[in-house]
């Protein structure tokens, strides 16, 4: 989990090694989750994190792709499609027939590798507001 | 979104070239696939070389070979190469841009100009070449032999 975080920090320099104990608690201990790891030389270059989910915002049961991360130092070597290949295989032998993710619309990185992947805009569009604190009229 | 024919005629020719680093178009070649004009291509074909995309064969049966990197390159560069804007296009102009009316409208139109600007940086020449095998198949056209 220690190399789960590590790289985590490497790519956003915001080390949450708390965050990682508890995704390794309730991803990779409960069916229809996955927390997978991709060795390389023994050593974890990569992780992906996903689950399957049901009927909420009205879908039918699909998988979702939460995280996904690759040492910087061990990219466009494959690993991040075997981690997604590994992920859908798992999800589409559980019987889903849909996988969705969601990024942030600067996510220019993650985004092209989801769409190398064969990913694309779907069904569902993300709709947002911020939240004014309490006793704050203005919304 | 609406491209300019020079812009969509850049994208076909590159992606077209692409396909296949190795082999070589004419102009001709090109334009006869897509049923397009070949006089305007191959003036985006040498905006295209100037850019480093592609580059030019010379000979009697000189034509173009992809040269760029389709894994680095977006269909929101090749875009952007042509002064296409795809975002700002949106923008509600002055003075009624400038009311609470104008200012409302404009937030959604950038909305959708940001989704369209995000999808186009996301896809690469690589990746859409591959959607290729991923999607049904058009009814063929003349194959390109040389």
């Amino acid at each position: 989990m220690d190399a789960v975080a590590a790289i985590d920090a490497a790519i956003t320099a915001h080390p949450k090694p708390e965050y990682w104990q508890r995704a390794f608690r309730r991803y990779a201990t409960r069916q229809g989750r996955y927390f997978l790891v991709a060795e390389s030389a023994g050593t974890v270059r990569g992780f992906i994190l996903g689950e399957e989910r049901a009927w909420e915002f009205g879908s039918p049961p699909c998988g979702w792709i939460f995280a996904i991360g690759v040492d910087p130092s061990h990219r466009e070597g494959g690993l991040g499609s075997r981690l997604f290949d590994a992920i859908t295989t798992r999800m589409r032998a559980a019987g889903m027939t849909t996988v969705r993710t969601m990024l942030a619309r600067d996510d220019a990185l993650n985004m092209a590798f989801f769409r190398s992947q064969g990913m694309r805009g779907g069904s569902f569009i993300e709709l947002e507001m911020p939240l004014a604190p309490p006793g704050d009229d203005t919304r | 979104m609406k491209l300019q024919k020079a812009t969509q005629f850049a994208l076909l020719a590159v992606l077209e070239l692409a396909r296949d680093p190795a082999r070589q178009l004419s102009v001709s070649d090109i334009a006869d696939k897509y049923g397009i004009s070949a006089n305007h291509l191959a003036k985006v074909l040498r905006d295209l070389g100037r850019a480093g995309l592609v580059e030019a064969v010379r000979g009697a049966r000189g034509g173009y070979r992809f040269s760029g990197n389709a894994k680095r390159t977006s269909l929101y560069d090749v875009i952007d190469l042509f002064g296409d804007s795809v975002k700002g296009e949106a923008d509600i102009p002055a003075p009624a841009g400038d009311t609470d009316m104008g200012r409302a409208l404009g937030q959604v139109l950038a909305e959708v100009d940001e989704i369209a600007v995000a999808t186009l940086k996301s896809i690469s020449l690589a990746t859409l070449l591959k959607s290729l095998v991923w999607q049904p198949r058009a009814a063929p056209r003349e194959p390109i032999s040389r």
